[in-house]
């Protein structure tokens, strides 16, 4: 049985100076960070108007993105940004899973291998050929995983960012030994509550919303936008009907093929429904080549 | 009534102390919105609406009501999207609740439709008629005033004389109006409505004027061609609960949820409690939620419908014939919201009689069939 990865002796005399001051500790919370591009992590600086209360609730004890002052585990509840994409990041992802009590993965890249999970469509070799001027010296696995591949996961929050909302709400939930509230329904519900007028029936734009997961509140279609899924996929989601809806619309698979591989590319359901279209774009293009021959 | 009295009508209402609200140009679709004059109501457009497809249109004159329905209802004015139904705060002797007062706005709804008046009457049973009244359903709805105004027009998706419910707007009203090519045609419902009509610049109609009237609300009930047969629907779906045909509308149903977002009688909402971070203070929010959200029948940590098919059931079959058990009458009124809005278009009057079509034949043989296609795709 190997020792917690982060337990160590200095953790509690920091805990003391705290103690004395507040009758219950201060639950501890971690922030990791794998593939990705920071933006979840940001969302927690974002916080402006309530990153004190944050900061009096819980004890940021390792945070790197916010400061250099890193206290090892174990910790209360750990925030993990990003996906796995090296063997080093495979071993670490269990590294944090043994020092936290609670994981709760934030992000598209963390909840379903984020627009690097593009990769998995293309050899990856190909990419170190072209980007590195000495490959040999980088050590990359040929996929993009989520998180939850690798570790169980006590909670999700999607996004491409997260919301800053939903992630105080999770924390705040958390803090207080509650079950954060994670609504799970599709887009479309956020729409109709807040009046948004269907984009997709009135304008005929093509619009991911009723195949998405909820928690951007849906941001896109107030503004005349198509969603574009980065909430990914919700549970059950039937992207086979609506996408052959937009095919039937006359929406190119042009449109519909990244609409559906993004950031969330690699999620299932969203995966399944890109391999289905791009099949279709295969098919167009040789029965078009052989009309041309 | 000439069309100037509208705002008259608008001016009254307002001086009266309701916020007018009614049909408005927002996001290339009449929705329900605030009205401080007749500029703002969708004067000379119109609404193309088939399964799955909205489009706002010109109209070659300049009616003001020349539209039937959009995807917005006067439900989100009675039972709002969301509603604070209570909150509590920790003081130094523990937890105080406390409920708010309802929100005393009082509004008037102008141009609300036959079927509208329907599902009006059919939310007063749900949160009126039972032992349990809804607070903010009964503020809102006791200081209402209506304006109905009758359809002149009908669109490919509408079914009102199949369930009922119109196009006539026969009672329930405070006013009533009917718009002809030389104005309005104004019914009084109400001693409320006589006080504001009588601040109107009104007069008794003459034959002609009455005869006009009639034709162009005639002229509605002639365009509905969508028909929902509802002899022994309620036994018809209760007896079918494994008819195969669910599952191949769950092919095709999303489960987004937008059909009872926009249906003018649904009334399922969940309540959440909210903490603030310091976790001494706590709102419970009660939201629109729908049937078929899979966490909507989350029980024991399971949802207790996990199929679209099963979703999909439980809404028809609530909609259509339990509803009668629990409320005494249909929950549909036949305005088609449901099938326009629905993302892949789905049609529940297609869908009905799809079941009944195949209903009586060999079940069995169908089920078989049933079972080697979920085997193909498997």
């Amino acid at each position: 049985m190997s020792k917690p990865f982060f337990a160590s002796e200095s953790a509690s005399s920091n805990d003391t100076a705290t103690t004395t001051r507040r009758p219950r500790p201060r639950p501890r919370l971690a922030v990791f960070k794998f593939a990705s591009c920071d933006g979840c992590q940001l969302s927690l600086l974002d916080c402006e108007n309530e990153l004190l209360a944050v900061a009096e609730a819980v004890e940021i004890a390792w945070f790197p993105e916010a400061s250099s002052r890193l206290q090892p585990g174990p910790y209360d509840i750990a925030l993990v940004e990003g996906s796995i994409t090296t063997p080093h990041d495979a071993q670490r992802i269990l590294e944090v899973r043994r020092s936290a009590r609670i994981v709760v993965t934030i992000g598209a890249c963390a909840t379903a291998g984020g627009i690097q999970s593009l990769k998995n469509w293309a050899d990856h070799e190909d990419y170190l050929r072209c980007v590195y001027a000495r490959p040999e010296y980088i050590s990359t696995l040929a996929t993009s995983t989520p998180i939850a591949d690798h570790i169980k996961v006590d909670y999700e929050l999607r996004g491409c960012p997260i919301s800053r909302h939903q992630l105080l709400d999770v924390v705040g939930a958390l803090v207080k030994g509650q079950r954060p509230r994670l609504p799970s329904h599709s887009v479309c519900l956020d729409c109709k509550r807040k009046g948004t007028v269907c984009i997709e029936v009135a304008q005929g734009i093509p619009c991911l919303g009723p195949v998405t997961h909820s928690g951007c509140g849906a941001i896109c279609p107030t503004y005349d936008r198509g969603c574009y899924g980065c909430f990914g996929p919700v549970s059950q989601s039937n992207c086979l009907s609506l996408t052959d809806r937009y095919l039937a619309m006359g929406t190119s698979t042009e449109t519909l093929l990244p609409l559906l591989r993004n950031f969330n590319a690699a999620a299932p359901e969203f995966r399944d429904a890109s391999n289905r279209i791009e099949a279709m774009t295969i098919r167009t293009e040789t029965s078009s080549e052989a009309r041309h021959e | 009534m000439l069309a100037e009295g509208l705002d008259t009508l608008i001016r009254a209402l307002a001086e009266d102390g309701f916020q007018v609200v009614g049909p408005t140009i927002d996001q290339q679709a009449i929705v329900y919105g605030e009205i401080k004059a007749t500029s703002d109501l969708p004067r000379g457009w119109t609404d193309l609406q088939e399964a799955g497809t909205y489009r706002l249109q010109r109209r070659e004159d300049e009616a003001y009501f020349g539209y039937v329905v959009g995807s917005h209802s006067w439900k989100k004015y009675l039972f709002p999207p969301v509603t604070l139904v209570a909150s509590a705060d920790l003081g130094e002797n523990g937890w105080r609740m406390q409920t708010p007062e309802p929100d005393p706005v009082k509004y008037a709804f102008l141009g609300v439709r036959a079927c509208e008046l329907a599902a009006i009457r059919i939310q007063d049973q749900v949160f009126l008629g039972g032992p349990f009244v809804d607070p903010t359903y009964e503020a809102r709805r006791s200081r209402a005033f209506i304006v109905a105004v009758n359809c002149t027009q009908a669109a490919p998706t509408c079914f009102c004389t199949s369930m009922n419910t119109g196009p006539r707007c026969d009672s329930d009203f405070d006013l009533a109006l009917t718009e002809t090519s030389s104005g309005f045609l104004i019914e009084i419902g109400t001693d409320a409505g006589q006080v504001i009509a009588a601040l109107l610049p009104v007069r008794p109609a003459n034959s002609t004027e009455i005869d006009q009237a009639e034709i162009a609300r005639q002229r509605a009930a002639d365009q509905i061609t969508r028909r929902l047969d509802t002899d022994g629907l309620r036994d018809l779906l209760m007896n079918n609960l494994r008819h195969p045909h669910w599952e191949e509308i769950a092919q095709r149903c999303l489960s987004c949820t937008n059909c009872t977002m926009v249906c003018p009688t649904c009334f399922c909402s969940s309540v959440s409690e909210v903490p603030d971070l310091t976790g001494e203070h706590v709102d419970r929010e009660r939201h629109w939620d729908s049937c078929f959200n899979l966490d909507f029948s989350n029980m024991n940590g399971s949802p207790t419908r996990n199929s679209i098919s099963s979703r999909y059931r439980q809404w028809m079959t609530h909609k259509l014939a339990t509803w009668h058990d629990q409320f005494g009458s249909s929950g549909c009124v036949g305005c088609g919201r449901c099938i326009t809005w629905c993302p892949v278009g789905i049609d529940l009057t297609r869908e009905v009689v799809a079941l009944r079509d195949t209903t009586g034949n060999d079940l069995s043989r169908l089920s078989d069939s049933n079972a080697e296609s979920a085997e193909a795709n498997r």
